[in-house]
């Protein structure tokens, strides 16, 4: 690996960054519409829609919350993660 | 072979456009202008290969020329003094990155108080950021290095930054007679990176995070890469020599005559000290390749030594000596004094360095005393 180049690149899912989260984003499936703002939204790739759901990644969800602000529907609340 | 009258600027702007960068970034300073100047006037005539990039600072040119080179392109650029210190932060990526970026420092003095003449300062102050440190006597050995300098630089075993250094004015603006090579003769084949290009179907991440252990082990390798290549370093300088009929010392340091005492120094002042060497019988002994350090050739060359005498044109600030004085004394454990001359561009005649030089055996061991 002269210079530190990554020739395997790709490979940042086996970065798990789920531990830097302080607020935990949680789904109310029951009003989440399916719509995937949050999915568009998410700086971290950490959202999919499975079943017309929003599924949270949390091994690396890092927590910023961006699903909750940006969620039409109000689907998505917080809570801080257990100590 | 052809040899011309020509200021040393222009014979190295002619020696790099045959070894034809793809990609040239300069931001002109004093005392490198001449040579983005003469570059600029062979690409307005349609002569030059590559491209320059118009950049607004230093900073900007050494990033581009990094950009190049991690997309897998020959890349070129000169500066000097602040110019210099401006890439510092870049210096350290182009060698972290292991880049073979080829740069011609035109050496000047840093600011403040501000000069624009010659000494060593800017170069020597770069000395710990991984890259090849190569200093030329006349105007003809830069012309040399700066060949030898891609060809080193680009080995599969080598692939770091290289300056090749050169004394502002005292060559950069002087004319000599010169022989610049028509064409390389296949010396320095195209550029064919195998680590570091821009190819969409292998796609690569370079100068990449990493965290302290991958840090630590690729700092490692940058140093391990360093000391391993002193074989390379003669043995280009060794295959220049069978082409192009040229040979300075061993590639690495050149001993200039005989004598029980020995001065050891850098640059193009040299040629006084061997003036003075052939009227007062010492041996001078001529760092061409500063990093990697010779260590091992230099302590050959001084075992048995009654004194040396380091003369240089920098300041390692705090340790009362020269940058180079502090090298060489890891290697010779003798009398050693150093010499501290021609900052600011401070003429060094042979008549300053024979008054000085008969101040030896007056002075203590590690004694270091300034021309003035």
């Amino acid at each position: 690996m002269v210079g530190g180049i990554i020739k395997d690149v790709g490979n940042i899912s086996s970065n798990k960054t789920g531990s830097w989260r302080t607020f935990r984003p949680v789904v109310d499936k029951n009003k989440c519409i399916g719509c995937g703002t949050c999915k568009m939204f998410c700086p971290d790739v950490a959202i999919e829609i499975v079943d017309g759901k929003a599924i949270i990644d949390y091994d690396h969800c890092k927590g910023c919350l961006i699903c909750k602000s940006v969620c039409p529907v109000g689907a998505i609340s917080s809570e801080e993660e257990a100590k | 072979m052809v040899k011309k009258i020509e200021e040393g600027s222009h014979a190295v702007a002619d020696v790099v456009r045959l070894l034809n960068p793809g990609v040239l970034a300069m931001y002109p300073i004093t005392p490198s202008t001449h040579i983005p100047e003469r570059l600029s006037e062979f690409e307005a005539n349609g002569e030059l290969g590559g491209k320059i990039i118009r950049v607004e600072s230093e900073f900007s040119a050494i990033s581009a020329v990094v950009g190049a080179s991690a997309r897998g392109i020959r890349a070129y650029t000169a500066t000097s003094s602040q110019g210099l210190a401006l890439m510092h932060e870049v210096l350290f990526a182009a060698s972290g990155m292991r880049l073979p970026i080829v740069i011609t420092v035109a050496n000047r003095a840093l600011s403040a108080p501000l000069n624009i003449f010659n000494d060593w300062q800017d170069s020597i102050s770069e000395r710990d950021s991984g890259w090849l440190q190569f200093y030329g006597e006349d105007s003809q050995e830069v012309v040399d290095l700066m060949i030898q300098a891609y060809k080193i630089a680009e080995d599969k075993r080598v692939l770091l930054p290289t300056m090749v250094c050169m004394d502002g004015f005292f060559l950069t603006h002087t004319y000599d007679v010169i022989d610049v090579p028509e064409d390389l003769k296949g010396f320095v084949p195209d550029y064919k990176p195998e680590h570091a290009f821009l190819d969409p179907k292998k796609p690569m991440t370079q100068g990449a995070w990493a965290m302290q252990e991958p840090y630590f082990k690729l700092r490692k390798e940058l140093e391990e890469a360093q000391r391993s290549i002193f074989p390379v370093i003669k043995e280009v300088h060794d295959d220049f020599a069978k082409v192009f009929g040229r040979s300075y010392g061993d590639g690495l340091i050149e001993v200039y005559g005989e004598g029980d005492n020995a001065v050891v120094t850098m640059g193009s002042f040299s040629t006084n000290l061997k003036v003075l060497a052939d009227k007062l019988g010492f041996q001078v002994i001529r760092i061409r390749c500063y990093r990697p350090f010779p260590d091992k050739e230099l302590a050959a060359a001084l075992k048995g030594k009654e004194s040396v005498a380091v003369f240089e044109k920098d300041v390692s600030y705090g340790t009362g000596h020269g940058a180079v004085y502090n090298d060489v004394r890891t290697v010779y454990n003798g009398k050693m004094v150093n010499f501290i001359v021609g900052l600011g561009g401070l003429d060094v005649p042979v008549s300053a360095l024979e008054k000085m030089y008969k101040q030896v055996p007056e002075m203590k061991d590690a004694e270091t005393r300034w021309q003035i």
